[in-house]
């Protein structure tokens, strides 16, 4: 039993970086889930993302670009998803639940001569005089620009949503799909855009995992971060700053149950390793106690005719 | 009448086919993770592979990746068994008993489970002396520590991954007496996010060497990142990030074994067996140790495991306490495999480790 083996500092840094996959994943769906779309296929995407990104950047040696054909990548894996959804009129849950297994084994396929390879270094922003300073300074200042881009996101998404117009009609296909249209929207327009930025950000938050976090390629190495996004998105109650809240309070405590275990802490240790599913879920739904519901057609298909 | 001249048909073309396929032996295997984990899964396929190679024509194997310890690989292991598998490896601890069951069903199907202690007349029961790997890894570990902590990612608080804590533990604290020792349980074998979350908490506490028993290279990037940290190869020799911070690894070699089941089941010859094979025979091997590591470790870490290989010296010699303080092997003794305190079922830490077993 040693606490001051845990840097505080340390921990809040690496619980970052541990929450921004998560983070972007989930922020891209509450955008999906608001337009009335629920795509289980976050999973898949994320993967194919990680993979796309890794290949690209291996092959180019460029981190960037490795993140740019991420986007790109979960983002046309996506359309498959919206030419389902919103052309073929499928079923949205199976839709998604294919999307993902399509991920899981198209990624392996593309792995395989991507097993074992280093990626070229991603290098963190360390922005001068600011991540000098102490405490603050490793904390706020001194991670990959992906981090930031995370934060920012939830900001734009939250503004898009709440403030902008093109929010208002987002949310308004989201609520009643058919008032919409009625309205003179272009319902399926506004809703494979929406799908296609899930797509991006599923496949930026994978990429984050294999270029930056672990950083390497290994089959199936999401493990399952995409469905936690899924569940942060319905227990935020689909509000861009609790998914922040959320996303980060996951995080946080699974690093800190790592480094409790590590300092040697003696809580039973299964009881650790649960604790950030509980937390999280404990957390987000005491906060959802006010009546903010789904989106009303979430799940429905729409067709003009109907 | 057509139609019983159908059935008959192909009743007739069904056995043929039969009869085709009775000179091809089907092995089937189920893996933890997929194939290409770079640690303990891909090992085991390079041994389904080697038996490929050699039987050719006259085998034909089949593998399921990724299958989680349970139901569901009760589930996987029925199917196997329901297309016509003559002998099927379960190459995970946790399928046991799901092993166990469907032996039961399936009486003339053979059975071979990994790392367990549950066998039946179908069933053999294999694994590699994994604990001997662990020495030579805890003698290295103990030289070269600076900061005298080591981490340690252990996966589930099975006996295997107990025997392989206690092993390097001893080993290290014999070259070192102020070594100390974390453990993180990850409780997964494979999730290189969390492995690698758990190398950094590690290494952020101190840590200068990790060992892992998880089976993903994800800690060698961590440590690879932190610049001045050492780790060992777990299950492949992980080779890509040597010579540092890779400094050495435990090699599984299954391939000998495969290749010899697949041929007593060919013969005929098979039978329920229990196979505990180390160093010495070649089914756990030591991979290059680096430059890295000074020359005199080196050489004292080569001296280890020719001891360990000959049979000269045991892992496990006494005298050894256990954590609570209790004797366990006497001066000069060695550890039994079996029977209370036994290798096999090992439950409990050795004496000098802090931590606790979750159980």
């Amino acid at each position: 039993m040693d606490l001051s083996a845990i840097n505080p500092v340390l921990l809040i840094a690496s619980l970052m970086v541990a929450a921004t996959p998560l983070l972007l994943a989930a922020i891209g769906e509450l955008v999906v889930e608001r337009a009335g779309v629920l795509n289980l296929g976050v999973e898949g995407m994320m993967i194919i993302g990680a993979i796309a990104g890794f290949a690209i950047s291996v092959e180019t040696t460029s981190p960037m670009l490795g993140l740019v054909a991420a986007m790109l990548a979960g983002a046309v894996l996506s359309l498959l998803f919206a030419f389902l959804t919103q052309f073929a009129l499928a079923n949205q849950v199976a839709s998604g639940l294919a999307l993902t297994l399509f991920g899981l084994g198209l990624s392996a396929l593309m792995g395989q001569s991507y097993v074992g390879i280093k990626p070229p270094a991603m290098a963190k922003l360390d922005i001068p005089v600011l991540s000098d300073i102490p405490v603050l300074g490793p904390i706020l200042f001194s991670h990959d620009p992906v981090l930031y881009l995370g934060i920012a996101l939830t900001g734009a998404v939250y503004w898009f949503l709440k403030k902008s117009r093109g929010g208002l009609i987002l949310r308004a296909v989201g609520e009643s799909h058919d008032a919409a249209h009625a309205l003179g929207y272009n319902v399926i327009r506004v809703r494979i855009l929406a799908i296609m930025f899930g797509g991006a950000c599923a496949g930026l938050g994978g990429a984050y995992i294999s270029l930056i976090r672990v950083p390497q390629w290994t089959e199936g190495m999401t493990a399952g971060i995409g469905w936690i996004a899924l569940a942060l998105v319905v227990f935020a109650s689909w509000k861009p700053w609790r998914v922040l809240l959320g996303a980060y309070l996951f995080g946080g405590i699974n690093v800190l149950q790592l480094n409790l275990q590590a300092a040697g802490i003696a809580i039973p240790v299964e009881y650790l390793a649960m604790s950030p599913y509980l937390i999280t879920i404990l957390v987000l739904v005491i906060m959802s106690a006010d009546k903010s519901g789904a989106p009303a057609s979430l799940g429905r298909t729409f067709h003009a005719s109907q | 009448m057509k139609l019983t001249k159908l059935f008959t048909s192909a009743a007739v073309a069904l056995g043929l086919a039969t009869t085709a396929m009775a000179d091809t032996t089907k092995v089937g295997f189920v893996y933890v993770g997929p194939v290409g984990d770079g640690g303990w899964t891909y090992e085991h396929d390079k041994g389904r592979q080697a038996v490929e190679a050699k039987f050719g024509d006259k085998v034909e194997t089949t593998f399921v990746e990724s299958v989680p310890e349970g139901a569901d690989a009760e589930r996987v292991i029925t199917q196997m068994a329901l297309q016509g598998a003559d002998l099927i490896f379960t190459t995970s601890f946790g399928y046991m008993d799901p092993t166990i069951n469907v032996a039961k069903k399936f009486p003339k199907v053979k059975f071979e489970h990994a790392t367990g202690y549950k066998q039946a007349d179908n069933v053999s029961v294999y694994s590699a002396r994994f604990y001997e790997g662990r020495a030579v890894q805890g003698h290295i570990a103990g030289h070269m520590s600076k900061t005298n902590k080591v981490g340690y990612i252990a996966s589930f608080p099975i006996p295997e991954v107990i025997r392989g804590i206690n092993s390097a533990y001893i080993h290290a604290k014999k070259v070192n007496p102020d070594i100390e020792f974390s453990v993180i349980w990850a409780y997964t074998w494979f999730d290189p996010a969390k492995e690698a979350d758990a190398a950094k908490a590690l290494i952020e506490q101190g840590a200068d060497v990790i060992l892992q028993h998880t089976d993903s290279t994800a800690p060698q990037a961590a440590a690879q990142a932190a610049g001045n940290v050492i780790t060992f190869g777990q299950a492949s020799d992980m080779g890509e990030y040597a010579p540092f911070p890779r400094v050495s690894s435990i090699i599984d070699d299954w391939a000998p074994y495969y290749v010899a089941r697949t041929q007593a089941v060919m013969d005929g010859t098979w039978e329920s067996v229990s196979t505990w094979d180390g160093i010495g025979a070649g089914m756990v091997g030591i991979g290059e140790i680096s430059d890295a590591v000074p020359a005199d470790v080196k050489a004292s870490a080569l001296a280890l495991k020719e001891s360990l290989a000959d049979g000269s010296y045991h892992a496990f010699t006494g005298p050894l306490n256990k954590q609570d303080g209790s004797a366990w092997l006497a001066e000069g003794e060695t550890a039994a495999d079996y029977g209370d305190n036994g290798l096999a079922g090992l439950n409990f830490y050795v004496e000098g480790i802090t931590a606790e077993i979750p159980n």
